[in-house]
């Protein structure tokens, strides 16, 4: 059996590695602190299929997500990778 | 204003255990007696009542602090327990402890080696600023290696597994382990130990979860009451102190004279069971501990849990003053944003007044006239309730020291108005489900008991007049009452953010005469116009018609005398909803839409669609181009334009109405004998096995659902049929078309036939074995022994008939129920969990630790009140507006 890819998955939105060097623009761009941004655990089956990609990711890169809205068609959201429980 | 009362920030709070020790030092009195008062009913000294621990009674001086009653704030006294007892708030913890450490040596089953590396995790671990969840998860995994392990690797002794035996005996291998013997295991694991579960060995030692004295609250926490009869009650909690101090004395007492085991331990557990239910009178397990008169006690734990606990029902909401409540009743002739107040209310409900230099004259001439001050005509006038001195001291007002009072108020004094016309006070409908729920009205005072207003706002409260109560309160300072005028009123209300569109509007009898006012433009004589009119408030009449001499007035010329100047709209009506291009009911094509041009109707008829809530064209296009002010204006003036007019023409409806020609009878009757043909087949078809089945169900499914369909297509047929008969000129059918009240469908069933009742969305089948009645054979499957009613309402029903529509009914009304309690649930959690979210300047939503929830509100930053039923900006409109066509 081939592994599965969460992120091919029709009800999964993207998830996309915002790359280190745009990480200050983007906080920017929305005007908050890395710490006030949501999380997502470093165990989410997403993070664990971007790190098929990207490699071995670290907890604090940020994780643009765009999903579909029902009042804005597209909605780019965004969030913090976070370590989780041993 | 005091503004130097800022609130206090928290910077941390501690969670510690309470100590015996500490337990002794704070209490000022070692209870031993079980009794409260002797019989002058003096508090007997080292009793439950001790004056040590407070004072409740006026006179009495308290023994620790010398304070008077409302001086002193109590003290706590406390017992020693003959014998130690678990508390119950600790077992779960107890429990895990025991499993955990070793019964000889009292270390945690840890190796070194792991003892090492886990002590580095646990430090590496902040306490103050890491989730708490995550270090309770960490440490429960830590623990939990040493309750697997049955053998301790210090000094190798085995410990049997420890069971709890609900809800506060402890087993080993079937034995019981006395709380004596707990307490010695717990104290005997070592501090370097205790991080493990999450102690910190300063302020929780293990061994104080078992108790060897038990504090006594202050007599505030718990005070006595006296009866008219000059009976004393005590406090739930004094009756279960009580108990606990009368078996702890037994105990000591039987202990000390060497009184066999059995009954020391009999006793012992005696103590337990009192002890566990002065904490939680609610512990699975045992039975609840119970007054006199049989109801369950009020302990520790009930007094803060639930509803009724002090959480929800004392810190969360709380009782207020300066409110009122009473039953509602309409009043057409006041505004939308009026309420009526009776007198009565009015004279007991108070605005504070500050006596400045520039008001202080007019105050002292109010306070001269006293609390019930009337115009020589007899009418209201606000009197004065109260006067607040600058020292906080409050003065009554009464007809005999008005005169002295009025000289004495001076500068910084406050005086207590009673309401006013114009005075702005908040007025609410529970449920309140949604921000319309409360809104803010202007004050009328008018005779009668009831609060009053105007139709309109039935819709946002969802209120009638069936006996429904609302409250009313009275904003107390200056600051509230400008921010209830500029937000909370209800003309800033007229759109509701839930579809972004009029909530506010004319309903039932106003949409009807509207509709007949406006609907193939009927003419109206001079006369006729005059008297109308009279009831709005213009000062014009519109351009008359002249035939034979004589003015004649357009009913849609009437009605465009409350639409304001520059108002463009173009929307089909809801007579005409449905129908493409032409609509039947109209008598030219151009009337099937509703054409409004600078304010001036020109085509269409005025309905539901075009001022009904929910739906309120015209009452919309009013509000986002002329604001709130002329929005509730046209509203105000729709509701009397309606009374005016159809008070006038009149209106009703009765049996009669529902009449139809014998051949459409016979007809209705023909189709449902056609259809009960049909059905006979089908259940013919299907005992036979020739029924052709459907894909994806069973062969009974499609039988049932076949006949639904059957009955549903003859219901409608039948309705047809009936309505055919039944014109725009008959009441019900204005009602339905219009929008005003009920479907055609009801009408349908009123003239035409019932049809299939159902439960659960399928026919009728339960009742006796096999079948719904008696009244049938078993297993009947036709369409009579199944729920299906071929009368009208009109007609009447027969028996089995009845019977079955009462089974239908009753489902509706399940439903309700079960709806309401659950959405209230849900809407109560998703409150809880929305409550503190707000949107900043950037349209950013943030909770209040400054975490994002979303980047833009709504995902769009849109606002739902403001946007055109969900959708930013209607361009057709704003280009027909204009443009025109």
């Amino acid at each position: 059996m081939s592994k599965f890819n969460v992120l091919e998955h029709e009800i999964v939105p993207e998830h996309h590695l915002v790359p280190l060097d745009e990480e200050m623009s983007v906080l920017k761009k929305l005007n908050v602190t890395r710490d006030n941004l949501p999380k997502i655990s470093i165990n989410d089956p997403a993070i664990k299929a971007l790190e098929e990609i990207h490699g071995k990711l670290e907890p604090g890169r940020i994780i643009k997500i765009i999903r579909k809205s029902p009042t804005a068609g597209y909605y780019e959201y965004y969030r913090v990778i976070v370590k989780s429980v041993i | 204003m005091n503004f130097n009362n800022v609130s206090k920030r928290i910077e941390k709070i501690k969670f510690a255990l309470l100590s015996p020790d500490e337990i002794r030092k704070m209490s000022q009195v070692r209870v031993i007696t079980p009794d409260t008062y002797d019989d002058d009913g003096y508090p007997i000294e080292r009793g439950l009542m001790d004056l040590h621990m407070g004072v409740i009674e006026p006179g009495l001086k308290c023994a620790t602090c010398g304070g008077k009653v409302d001086e002193c704030p109590g003290h706590f006294g406390h017992i020693e327990l003959a014998m130690p007892v678990v508390h119950i708030g600790f077992i779960k913890e107890i429990k895990t402890m025991l499993d955990s450490s070793c019964k000889a040596c009292g270390r945690v089953k840890l190796t070194d080696e792991e003892v090492n590396t886990y002590r580095k995790t646990i430090n590496n671990m902040s306490f103050e600023s890491d989730d708490p969840e995550i270090i309770d998860l960490s440490l429960k995994k830590i623990i939990e290696i040493a309750v697997q392990r049955t053998i301790c690797p210090h000094c190798s002794a085995e410990s049997p597994k420890v069971i709890l035996d609900k809800p506060t005996t402890f087993r080993e291998g079937g034995i019981k382990i006395t709380p004596k013997e707990i307490r010695e295991r717990l104290e005997r694991i070592p501090d370097n130990d205790l991080l493990f579960f999450g102690l910190n060995v300063s302020s929780a030692r293990p061994g104080w979860m078992i108790l060897t004295a038990l504090p006594v609250p202050p007599i505030d926490v718990r005070p006595s009451i006296t009866l008219e009869t000059g009976e004393r009650s005590e406090d739930d909690l004094t009756h279960k102190l009580v108990d606990i101090i009368r078996i702890s004395q037994r105990l000591r007492e039987s202990r000390d004279n060497g009184s066999p085991q059995l009954i020391i331990e009999d006793l012992w557990d005696l103590l337990q069971y009192h002890t566990t239910t002065y904490f939680d009178n609610q512990t699975a397990g045992i039975p609840p501990a119970r007054h006199r008169s049989g109801r369950a006690l009020k302990t520790l734990v009930q007094r803060l849990k639930g509803k009724e606990g002090r959480f929800r029902a004392n810190l969360s909401g709380k009782r207020v003053n300066f409110s009122s409540r009473s039953v509602i009743s309409p009043e057409p002739f006041l505004s939308m944003n009026e309420v009526g107040i009776p007198e009565i209310a009015a004279r007991e409900l108070t605005v504070p007044v500050l006596v400045n230099s520039f008001n202080v004259d007019k105050m002292r001439e109010w306070i001269k006239r006293g609390s019930t001050p009337r115009t020589p005509a007899g009418k209201y006038l606000a009197g004065i309730n109260y006067l607040i001195r600058p020292d906080g001291r409050r003065i009554k007002i009464t007809d005999q020291n008005a005169e002295i009072n009025s000289d004495r108020v001076d500068i910084g004094w406050t005086v207590e108005r009673q309401m006013t016309e114009g005075d702005i006070v908040l007025f609410n409908r529970q449920p309140s489900l949604h921000r319309m729920s409360m809104m803010a009205h202007t004050v009328r005072v008018l005779p009668g008991l009831t609060f009053r207003f105007n139709l309109s706002d039935c819709t946002p409260y969802n209120a009638d007049f069936d006996g429904d109560e609302m409250n009313l309160h009275v904003i107390q300072s200056e600051e509230s009452r400008a921010e209830a005028r500029i937000i909370m009123k209800v003309q800033e209300q007229i759109l509701s953010p839930r579809f972004g569109g009029p909530i506010i509007g004319a309903i039932h009898d106003h949409i009807t005469s509207l509709f007949l006012l406006t609907h193939n433009n009927p003419l109206y004589t001079e006369g006729e116009t005059l008297h109308i009119i009279s009831y709005i408030d213009v000062n014009k009449l519109p351009e008359p018609e002249i035939k034979d001499n004589k003015k004649y007035y357009h009913g849609r010329d009437i009605f465009s005398l409350i639409l304001p100047e520059g108002l463009n709209a173009k929307f089909k009506s809801h007579l005409c909803s449905g129908s493409r291009g032409k609509c039947e009911y109209e008598d030219t094509i151009e009337d099937s839409y509703v054409v409004i041009n600078n304010g001036k109707l020109i085509h269409g008829t005025i309905d539901d669609e075009s001022v009904g809530p929910f739906s309120g064209v015209i009452v919309d296009k009013i509000f986002r181009k002329f604001g709130p002010e002329a929005a509730s204006k046209f509203v105000d003036n729709v509701t009397r334009l309606a009374v005016g007019f159809l008070s006038y023409r009149g209106f009703s409806t009765g049996i009669k109405d529902y009449d139809i020609p014998r051949d459409a009878i016979s007809r209705i009757e023909e189709i449902s004998n056609e259809t009960l043909e049909k059905i006979n087949k089908l259940v013919d078809a299907f005992r036979s096995g020739q029924l052709q089945q459907l894909p994806g169900r069973s062969i009974e499914d499609t039988l049932e659902v076949e006949i639904l369909s059957e009955t549903g297509s003859v219901r409608d047929e039948s309705g047809k049929i009936a309505s055919s008969y039944l014109g725009l000129n008959d009441p019900s059918v204005i009602m339905a078309r219009s929008g005003a009240r009920a479907k055609m469908l009801n009408i349908a069933e009123v003239a035409g036939m019932v049809g299939q009742q159902s439960v659960r969305g399928g026919r009728l089948n339960r009742g006796y074995a096999n079948r719904t009645l008696s009244h049938f054979k078993e297993n009947d499957l036709s369409a009579y022994a199944r729920g299906f009613i071929k009368s009208s309402y009109r007609s009447g029903l027969n028996p089995t008939e009845y019977f079955f529509h009462s089974i239908g009914g009753r489902e509706g009304l399940v439903d309700i129920a079960v709806r309401t309690s659950r959405s209230g649930y849900m809407q109560r959690r998703l409150i809880n969990a929305f409550e503190d979210l707000k949107v900043d300047d950037e349209r950013r939503v943030q909770d209040t630790v400054g975490s994002m929830v979303q980047f833009k509100y709504g995902e769009d930053g849109i606002d739902p009140t403001r946007s055109d039923e969900g959708e930013t900006v209607d361009v057709d409109y704003v280009a027909y507006d204009e443009f025109g066509d």
